[in-house]
C-alpha cells in the first residue's frame, strides 16, 4: 500500500501539450507503470490529437468520462493554473496535483474558497508532485533516486525532498510514498494532512518531515503528532540562517513580524516528540538510528 | 514588491480613502515650492524610503514655516536614514513627501494581510495607532481585532462598522471608517497586495478619518497584470546584486558571510546555508538557480557571487532532478574559466547524470574540490574559507 496514489491510479495531465508538460509527461510515462497510468491530456484547442499516444481531450470532464481517470496533474502556466484547478474540482476528481510555480496568491485564495465542501484534494501548487516508488510517479522528481520501501516523506521543498530520499535510499531504506506539498503560502494538503495519511497507512513505518521558514503548518502538524501519531517522525526545518523579511525563493518562505522562524518551529517539533536534526545531511542517519533502536 | 508611502497614498485615494494633501519631491527647492503651493501653516517633511520606522530615525519632521521646510528638507534629503528595518548602514533618502499638517485627536492601526492558516485575507485593526502591530501583538494582543474576509462577499459594511467601534472610532466618524476599511480591502485585492497598512489612521479635530501613512507590499507573482504597480518600482531601494540577479531569473539574496552558495531549489539552498553555519562557516548569499538552469545562468550566478568583496570560497550544491549534473558541471567549468575564479571552489553533485558531471569537473584541470555528500562538501568549503587569505 501507499498513500494517495498507486499503480492503479489513472491520471489526466492538464497542460500536457506545453513544453514543460511534454517533458515531464514523457518521463512519468516511462516510470514503472506510467504507460498505463497516464491516460489523458487536456487542451481545448487540441482535442482529438495525442502526445506519445496519450489522447488529448477538450476538458477535464471529457477526459474523466472517456478514461475513468480520478487524478490530474497540472503544468499550466501561472496565469491560468488556478482556473485549471477549478476545472478539476468542478469535474469532481479525487486529487489534483499542481506543479505550477508562481500563481498569484489572490487567485489561490479564491480557488481554495471554491474548494470548500468539495471532494477534491489538492497537492501544491509550486510542488514537485508525489511518487509511490516502483508504481507511479506524478510530477517532476527524478524517479531513479527512489526505492520501494516503508518510509514516508513529506516536504515543502523539491530538491530538499530529493536530498532526504537520496539519503534514505543510500542507507538502504525505501519509501512508501513521497509527497511534495509545495512552497506557496496558500496551498492544498498541509504537513498535518499528509501525516494523518501516513499514520493510517499500514505499509508506512516512519516518516521524514521536511519544513521550512514561514507560516505555522509545521507547528500544527507537530502538535497533532504529539497527540496522535503512532510512528516515529524525523524532522528538519530549512532556513535557520534566513534573514527576517526576505522571501527565500519560495513565495511562502518568509519570516514576517517575528513569525515563522526555523528555530521556533524546531523547538515546537522537538517538544512534540519529533526526532529533529539541524543537519540536512543527517536526515537519513537519524531515521536509521531510530529504526535500529 | 514594496513601494513608497506617497505612491501608496495615490492608491488609497483611488479607492476612496482620504489622505492629507501632499507632493512628492526630489530636491529642496521642490520641497519648498510644494509647501508654498499646499498653503497653510504647518507642513510635514517625510523621508521616502521603503523601510519602516522613519520617524524614530529622524526622517519625519514637522515644519511651521517655509524656512523650516527648507532646513528640514536639506537635512533629510541625502541623509543615510537608519531605522530598525534598514540595517546599521541605513538607506539614502532620495525622495521627500511634503504634506499639509493634520490636527490629530487619536491614532489607530488598520492593516490587511494574507492569513495562511485561514486561507483568507485578514483585516487587523487596533486602537494602538502609531505603534508597530508586532509590538501590540506581543504586549496587548486583546487590543487587536481580526476579521477574516469572505473572498466572494468582500468586507461587509456591518462587520467594518463593528471593527471601527471596537477600536474606538467615535460614532460620528463611523461611516467614514467603514469607507476606509472597505476601500483598503478593495485596493488590497484588486492590486494583488500581500500586505497593506495604514499606521496611523487618524481622527482629526474636525472628526475626519484620514490615512496618515500607507505601506504596501505586492505579490510579485501577480505583477504581470499590474503594469501600474511595476511603474512604481524604485530600483534605488533595492539591493543592486538582487536587481542584477532578477535580470537572469536567479533568486539571490545577499547575506553578510563569506561563503558563496550556488544551489538548485529554494529549500536545498536554505539548507545549504544552514549546514555551512552548522560547521562553523558563514554564508555570503542565498542563490537558487532554479530547475532549468543553463550554462549562461550558472556563469551569471558565479559573476554575482564574485562581486561580493567578502567572498572567501564558493560551494556549489546540486541535486539534479530536472537539472542534469553534466549541464551544471559544464556551466561551472565555463564560468570558472570566464570569470578567472580566485577563491576555492567546492562542488557537490548528486542526481541525474552525476557520473558524467563529475568526470567533466575532473577533466577540466581546474582546482575544484569535490564534495562526496552535503556534509563533506560543507566541511570542505568551511575549511577552504578559513584557509583562504
Amino acid at each position: 500500500m501507499s498513500i494517495l496514489i498507486n499503480k492503479d491510479t489513472r491520471v489526466i495531465t492538464q497542460g500536457m501539450t506545453g513544453k514543460v508538460g511534454q517533458f515531464h509527461t514523457f518521463h512519468c510515462k516511462q516510470y514503472a507503470n506510467g504507460a498505463n497510468c497516464f491516460v489523458a491530456g487536456v487542451n481545448p484547442k487540441k482535442a482529438g490529437e495525442d502526445f506519445e499516444g496519450i489522447p488529448v481531450y477538450a476538458s477535464v470532464l471529457d477526459a474523466k468520462k472517456a478514461t475513468g481517470a480520478t487524478v490530474s496533474v497540472i503544468y499550466v502556466p501561472p496565469s491560468g493554473a488556478a482556473a485549471a484547478i477549478d476545472e478539476a474540482v468542478e469535474a469532481e476528481l479525487d486529487l489534483v496535483i499542481c506543479i505550477t510555480e508562481g500563481i498569484p496568491v489572490h487567485d489561490m485564495i479564491r480557488t481554495r474558497y471554491k474548494m470548500q465542501g468539495k471532494k477534491t484534494l489538492l497537492i501544491g501548487p509550486n510542488c514537485p508532485g508525489l511518487i509511490t516508488p516502483d508504481e507511479i510517479k506524478i510530477g517532476i522528481m527524478p524517479g531513479h533516486i527512489h526505492k520501494k520501501g516503508r518510509i514516508g516523506v513529506v516536504s515543502r521543498s523539491g530538491t530538499l525532498t530529493y536530498e532526504a530520499v537520496g539519503q534514505l535510499t543510500a542507507l538502504g531504506y525505501g519509501q512508501s510514498s513521497c509527497v511534495g506539498i509545495g512552497g506557496d503560502p496558500i496551498n492544498g494538503l498541509k504537513h498535518i494532512d499528509v501525516m494523518k495519511l501516513f499514520n493510517d497507512d499500514p505499509e508506512t513505518d516512519a516518516v521524514i518531515m521536511v519544513g521550512e521558514i514561514g507560516g505555522s503548518d509545521e507547528e500544527e502538524c507537530a502538535r497533532w503528532i504529539k497527540a496522535n501519531m503512532k510512528k516515529p517522525v524525523v524532522g528538519f526545518i530549512a532556513g535557520v540562517t534566513a534573514p527576517e523579511g526576505k522571501r527565500m525563493g519560495h513565495a511562502g518562505a518568509i519570516i514576517s513580524g517575528g513569525q515563522g522562524g526555523a528555530n521556533e518551529k524546531l523547538a515546537v517539533m522537538e517538544e512534540c516528540g519529533i526526532h529533529i536534526t539541524r543537519n540536512p545531511a543527517e536526515m537519513g542517519r537519524v531515521m536509521q538510528k531510530i529504526l535500529k533502536g | 514588491m514594496k513601494i513608497h508611502e506617497y505612491q501608496g497614498k495615490e492608491i488609497l485615494r483611488e479607492f476612496g480613502v482620504p489622505t492629507p494633501r501632499g507632493t512628492a519631491c526630489f530636491s529642496v527647492d521642490e520641497a519648498v515650492a510644494a509647501a508654498q503651493q499646499l498653503g497653510g501653516k504647518v507642513w510635514v517633511v517625510k523621508a521616502q524610503i521603503h523601510a519602516g520606522g522613519r520617524g524614530k530615525g529622524g526622517g519625519v519632521k514637522v515644519a511651521k514655516s517655509l524656512d523650516e521646510v527648507r532646513s528640514h528638507a536639506q537635512q533629510i534629503l541625502g541623509m543615510q536614514l537608519v531605522t530598525h528595518q534598514t540595517g546599521p548602514q541605513g538607506q539614502k533618502v532620495r525622495r521627500l513627501l511634503i504634506e499639509e499638517g493634520a490636527a490629530i485627536v487619536k491614532e489607530f492601526y488598520v492593516g490587511m494581510v494574507v492569513d495562511r492558516g485561514a486561507q483568507r485575507v485578514a483585516l487587523l485593526a487596533s486602537s494602538e495607532g502609531g505603534m508597530e502591530i508586532e509590538e501590540v501583538a506581543k504586549h496587548s494582543p486583546e487590543k487587536i481585532h481580526t476579521v477574516r474576509i469572505d473572498p466572494v462577499a468582500g468586507l461587509d459594511a456591518a462587520e467594518a462598522a463593528k471593527v471601527a467601534r471596537a477600536i474606538g472610532i467615535p460614532d460620528v466618524a463611523n461611516a467614514q471608517a467603514v469607507k476606509v476599511l472597505q476601500g483598503l480591502y478593495r485596493a488590497f485585492v484588486e492590486k494583488d497586495a500581500m500586505l497593506a497598512e495604514i499606521n496611523p489612521l487618524i481622527l482629526t479635530a474636525d472628526d475626519r478619518v484620514v490615512a496618515l501613512d500607507a505601506k504596501f507590499n505586492f505579490d510579485s507573482n501577480a505583477l504581470y497584470r499590474h503594469p501600474e504597480i511595476v511603474a512604481y518600482r524604485d530600483l534605488d531601494e533595492e539591493d543592486p546584486a538582487e536587481i542584477e540577479a532578477s535580470k537572469f531569473d536567479l533568486s539571490y539574496i545577499q547575506l553578510d558571510g563569506n561563503i558563496g552558495c550556488l544551489v538548485n531549489g529554494a529549500g536545498l539552498a536554505m539548507a545549504t546555508m544552514d549546514i555551512i553555519k552548522l560547521y562553523g562557516g558563514s554564508p555570503a548569499n542565498f542563490l537558487d538557480v532554479g530547475g532549468g538552469a543553463s550554462k549562461e545562468k550558472v556563469t551569471e550566478a558565479f559573476k554575482l557571487m564574485l562581486k561580493n568583496p567578502h567572498l572567501k570560497a564558493i560551494l556549489v550544491n546540486i541535486f539534479g532532478g530536472i537539472m542534469k549534473c553534466d549541464v551544471i558541471a559544464e556551466g561551472v567549468v565555463a564560468a570558472a574559466r570566464e570569470v578567472s575564479l580566485n577563491v576555492p571552489l567546492v562542488v557537490r553533485l548528486e542526481g541525474t547524470n552525476v557520473d558524467l558531471g563529475k568526470k567533466i569537473l575532473a577533466d577540466s584541470g581546474l582546482p575544484i574540490i569535490s564534495g562526496n555528500d552535503m556534509a563533506d562538501a560543507a566541511q570542505k568549503v568551511v575549511a577552504a574559507a578559513k584557509g583562504a587569505k
